[in-house]
């Protein structure tokens, strides 16, 4: 017989793991993807599988020549960090602008803090907001989405959300405005101009739905996210409803449902209490309502998630969890 | 525009003249008193902060050596005599001589003399693995392997020895600070006179258990049959709980007790091999 | 279903030896009886090398208060006094019997017969209760007298009884219910009339449905005594959770049970101390479970104390050929043993094997701050910064978040995806902060 082991205890594990925790996300992601390939065609599967790629080679170089480590691209979060770059930029973006959001994303937002688990923003969001304010006309350019067999070249148009805020700037009401922007139900299934990722909230949602059954991530950030920006927007849609749009339009147009289930929901940047999760949604909510209305640029989400990013620490120190037999004063 | 200028220049200018003043009269309104002597101590110190000294760091020992205003229990064995000579000047007393140490590792159960009876799978860190368990082998008393010591070296002069598991002490980075004794949750690790020309005789192991259960474990335990003791001419060995101890201040490096220890226990480092007889000691690396 | 609020996680429960009856193990030819075997001042050994003892005879004891007595576990030859490696080897002084025969005291009682009348008083039941040496057989070997002895000022309500052996695999508690249910009500009765209480809570955790059901149906006959059922979840059986549980009642940091008028003692200490009053036995055997999925025939014992490890090994189908670990008490807070001569002492309440695949740790990742360690806390503590700053040698900020009030249940541990020994480092906190706090009362 060979030596017997001696640890501490616990002896037994659970059966969750980091690569469990991973590839789930990444299997989350897949029907939001699949829509979007059926929407925007080869373009888009073009683009999501050279931000995939070139997120795992930089993470893979970069761990072996710079910081001479045991690499670790087999355990998925390069991919979700890849995944997420492309649902976040337009399929006409041309591929070597996909290239250096991936280098920005996995050099400069995750490697340099010293990689996974280390980093305070979210790699995919700070690859996207470098891409959108280096390149902010290729970053816009929207292809109106066609259906994949279609052979006519892609046309390109404004997001919903752009097209409300130009109208909005000039003076024009929403009554006016309602019949250049989509229909809710169009929001919802699919079919409106914008990112890869927007396209579809049913989608989205399905794999939300999948990661929380999973346990993978709990309903507190979502939930707390969603709801602040139903709720702000529906104020404001109360005070004048010709100068601000319905709640619904707020909640499914844009990226709004694509942060908070895919990219607020970070374990790396977000709280880890329950209670710090639900502010920190409702921080994110009330910074995307506070962008999308009064902001210059037309859509807050990423921003609003960076911003609350830097925040977590803090929510992190102020927010413990409810000691057992804690004495209250 | 161009009085736009002028009004700027002249704004920030006063408001940087004001603050000044005030910042003047609040230096001078606050001021504490600080000997002088303090900084001219602290600018010789090592300045590694490495608390070897007793104090948190360099300029704590400074502000100490300078108040007490003389040397008893005061020291920094890092700088050592050279530097002691160089401060006493400013404090105006005589220097103290004291013998150079090095720290020496006090066991020497390698991963052949000491072989393992279980293997250990946890935090790598020797103060969890001693308050669990005595030991992948065995041994109550040896070294666990872990390298606390190596973490809390702030001079990179101990490191792990992968052939034997056991931590190795550099004669030229050591510093004699401590740190590491400190670190080992077993009190392995000691400070001892570094000799003459860096050779030291010590006992490398501190297993206080009797001679059976302690050689069960280890070929080069202490046994504590004090044949050492009674070949000793200068009564430097003294025999207690089962272990033999050379005390450095009396050990006049004879020889004579490596040649008598049955288990090899005893370890002479430095020295020029014996021209005749058998040798029953191995040859030990320099750097140990 | 009644259950903890905080925290908690679900282990596979694994219980392979359930349904395996308690036998009887044969008496070993020696054992070797550990002279401490609880949790407080060391005991003294009253026998000499040579002598003869009886089973149940006194060979170690002490006058101090926090003590248990040790007595012989076999009649036989005193062969040697010595240092033998224990559950963590480390020495400790053993007495060393050779059996001869099963000569036992004469004043025990040995007839099966269930005796309900309780003659003794409440300082009588305790002064016994501590001559036969009696601990908490749950694993943490506190003497039990000292638990019946509620400080001035405070005030015991209501007895719990520890029945809910969260544990993994472990069936010992399960079995003395099943099987020695009656006896043990017996024994409740005696430790509430010690304790000067009418009351007393049972909490069993409801995958023992025969335990409760068979519990309930016999505890009509004893006054205040009731049983009840609670939802699976680990650590349950940890004292301040199974308080929280059965009468929504949290004990203040830092404190004991008795702080919400509770005493905790456990199912199979009940049965000892009836067994120490109604028949004058001390403790010197009791229920030990052995099994793992390996382990040909996992089975409930009655041993001797001093019995080796080895021999119960034996019984129940031999070491496994890829055995990895073996380890004393459950999987989620047991030992893990360096070596199979290790005795059987008064708190081992299972042998556990596990294969080599099993032993393995998962291997060390990046912390990802996902959050579970602190959802899964039973003490409501940050596992992860905990960890972290104990790493870090930040003892003071380990002693601000709480790091004492840790129970080391291992929950965050076993629920970390990225594998951290976030227990292992909690330790060396606790230790360390521990020490600071006793250096601090010193001074």
């Amino acid at each position: 017989m060979s030596l017997l082991t001696v640890s501490g205890s616990p002896h037994v594990h659970g059966d969750q793991s980091l690569k469990k925790i991973m590839w789930g996300v990444v299997l989350a992601m897949i029907p939001a993807m699949l829509v979007s390939f059926w929407y925007f065609g080869l373009p888009a599967i073009i683009i999501t599988l050279t931000a995939v790629i070139s997120c795992l080679i930089f993470e893979y170089l970069i761990q072996k020549y710079l910081l001479k480590e045991k690499t670790s691209i087999t355990d998925g979060s390069a991919v979700i960090t890849g995944v997420l770059l492309a649902f976040n930029v337009p399929s006409s973006l041309p591929l070597w602008q996909m290239v250096i959001g991936a280098l920005v994303a996995i050099g400069i937002a995750k490697m340099s803090y010293g990689g996974l688990g280390k980093n305070p923003f979210n790699p995919a969001l700070v690859g996207r907001v470098f891409l959108l304010i280096s390149f902010p006309v290729d970053m816009t350019l929207w292809p109106l989405p066609k259906p994949i067999w279609s052979l006519v070249d892609a046309v390109t148009g404004p997001t919903s959300l752009g097209i409300l805020k130009e109208g909005i700037g000039k003076g024009d009401t929403i009554s006016q405005l309602a019949s250049e922007l989509p229909s809710l139900q169009n929001l919802f299934i699919g079919g409106v101009g914008g990112s890869l990722g927007e396209v579809s909230a049913a989608a989205i949602i399905l794999g939300g739905l999948y990661m929380i059954f999973k346990k993978i991530i709990s309903w507190h950030i979502p939930v707390s996210f969603i709801a602040t920006v139903a709720i702000f927007t529906g104020i404001m849609w109360q005070v004048n409803p010709e100068h601000y749009i319905n709640p619904m339009f707020h909640l499914l147009a844009g990226g709004l449902i694509l942060g908070a289930i895919f990219m607020a929901t970070d374990m790396v940047t977000s709280p880890m209490t329950y209670k710090g999760m639900i502010l920190y949604g409702i921080g994110c909510g009330v910074l995307t309502v506070l962008i999308r209305l009064w902001g210059s640029y037309p859509e807050g989400v990423s921003f609003a998630i960076l911003i609350m990013n830097a925040v977590v620490p803090l929510i992190n120190k102020g927010f413990k969890p409810k000691r057992f037999g804690e004495v209250v004063k | 525009m161009n009085q736009v200028l002028i009004y700027s220049i002249i704004s920030i200018s006063s408001i940087g003249a004001l603050a000044a003043v005030i910042l003047y009269f609040v230096a001078q309104k606050f001021k504490v008193f600080e000997d002088p002597k303090i900084d001219e101590v602290a600018d010789k110190l090592p300045g590694a902060n490495c608390g070897g000294c007793g104090f948190a760091g360099c300029r704590n020992f400074a502000e100490a050596i300078v108040k007490a205003g003389n040397m008893d229990k005061l020291n920094c064995p890092v700088g050592g005599n050279a530097l002691i000579k160089e401060i006493s000047p400013i404090l105006g007393i005589e220097a103290i001589e004291r013998e150079a140490q090095i720290a020496v590792v006090r066991c020497n159960g390698s991963k052949i003399k000491a072989p393992k009876k279980v293997e250990y799978d946890g935090a790598a860190t020797c103060t969890f693995s001693h308050n669990l368990f005595a030991g992948e082998s065995g041994c109550p008393f040896g070294c666990l392997g872990l390298g606390d010591c190596v973490v809390s070296c702030k001079f990179d002069a101990i490191y792990i020895d992968d052939n034997t598991g056991l931590p190795v002490v550099s004669n030229e980075k050591c510093v004699a600070c401590g740190a590491c004794v400190k670190a080992c949750p077993r009190s392995i690790i000691e400070l001892r006179n570094k000799g003459k020309k860096d050779r030291r005789i010590f006992v490398s192991c501190i297993n206080q258990e009797k001679g059976a259960p302690a050689k069960k474990n280890c070929d080069v335990a202490c046994i504590g049959c004090g044949k050492c003791v009674k070949a000793c001419d200068y009564e430097a060995i003294i025999l207690k709980n089962n272990l033999a101890y050379i005390d450095y201040e009396k050990c006049k490096l004879c020889r004579k007790c490596v040649e008598e220890c049955p288990t090899g226990a005893i370890i002479e480092l430095n020295f020029p091999p014996r021209k005749e007889k058998s040798i029953k000691t191995e040859t030990v690396n320099s750097e140990l | 279903m009644k259950t903890f609020k905080i925290g908690g996680i679900h282990p596979e429960e694994n219980k392979l030896a359930s349904s395996k009856a308690i036998e009887m193990l044969e008496i070993p030819q020696k054992v070797c009886i550990p002279v401490t075997q609880h949790l407080g001042t060391p005991s003294t050994l009253v026998v000499e090398k040579g002598a003869f003892v009886k089973v149940g005879q006194l060979i170690a004891k002490s006058d101090a208060f926090i003590c248990a007595n040790v007595h012989s576990s076999v009649s036989g030859k005193v062969s040697k006094i010595e240092t033998v490696t224990d559950t963590s080897g480390y020495k400790k002084t053993s007495v060393i019997i050779d059996v001869e025969g099963d000569e036992w005291e004469s004043s025990i009682d040995r007839s099966s017969v269930v005796k309900k009348e309780i003659i003794l008083s409440k300082e009588e039941i305790v002064a016994k209760i501590k001559d036969m040496g009696i601990v908490g057989l749950g694993g943490a070997t506190f003497p039990t007298h000292v638990k019946l002895m509620v400080p001035q000022g405070k005030k015991a309500e209501v007895l719990i009884i520890n029945g809910v052996e969260c544990e993994p695999y472990l069936t010992s508690d399960h079995r003395v219910m099943l099987e020695k249910g009656a006896e043990m009500l017996v024994g409740i009765t005696i430790l509430m009339k010690g304790l000067g209480v009418e009351k007393a809570m049972i909490g069993i955790e409801n995958n023992k449905s025969d335990a409760i059901q068979y519990l309930q149906s016999i505890a009509s006959d004893f006054k205040g005594i009731e049983v009840h059922a609670l939802k699976v979840k680990y650590p349950q059986g940890a004292e301040k959770q199974l308080i929280k549980a059965l009468i929504n009642r949290e004990v203040p940091a830092g404190k004991l049970p008795i702080e919400v008028g509770c005493v905790v003692s456990n199912a199979g200490t009940a049965f000892a101390v009836y067994e120490a009053i109604q028949k004058n036995k001390p403790l010197f055997e009791r229920v030990v479970t052995i099994t793992g999925k390996s382990v040909k025939n996992p089975s409930n014992f009655m041993v001797r104390i001093g019995t080796s490890v080895n021999e119960l090994i034996e019984k129940a189908g031999g070491l496994p050929e890829d055995t990895g670990k073996i380890i004393s008490g459950g999987p989620m807070m047991g030992k893990a043993l360096n070596s199979l001569e290790t005795p059987v002492v008064k708190g081992t309440s299972g042998i556990l094997i596990m294969t080599k695949k099993e032993s393995k740790r998962v291997e060390i990742q990046n912390c990802i701050r996902c959050g579970k360690c602190i959802t899964v806390c039973p003490m409501g503590l940050e596992p992860y910064l905990l960890a972290q700053v104990a790493e870090n040698t930040n003892y003071e900020a380990a002693e601000k978040e709480r790091i004492m009030d840790c129970i080391e249940c291992g929950s965050c541990h076993y629920k970390c995806p990225s594998g951290r020994p976030l227990l292992d480092y909690l330790r060396i906190g606790k230790n360390k902060v521990g020490q600071n706090i006793r250096n601090r009362a010193n001074n």
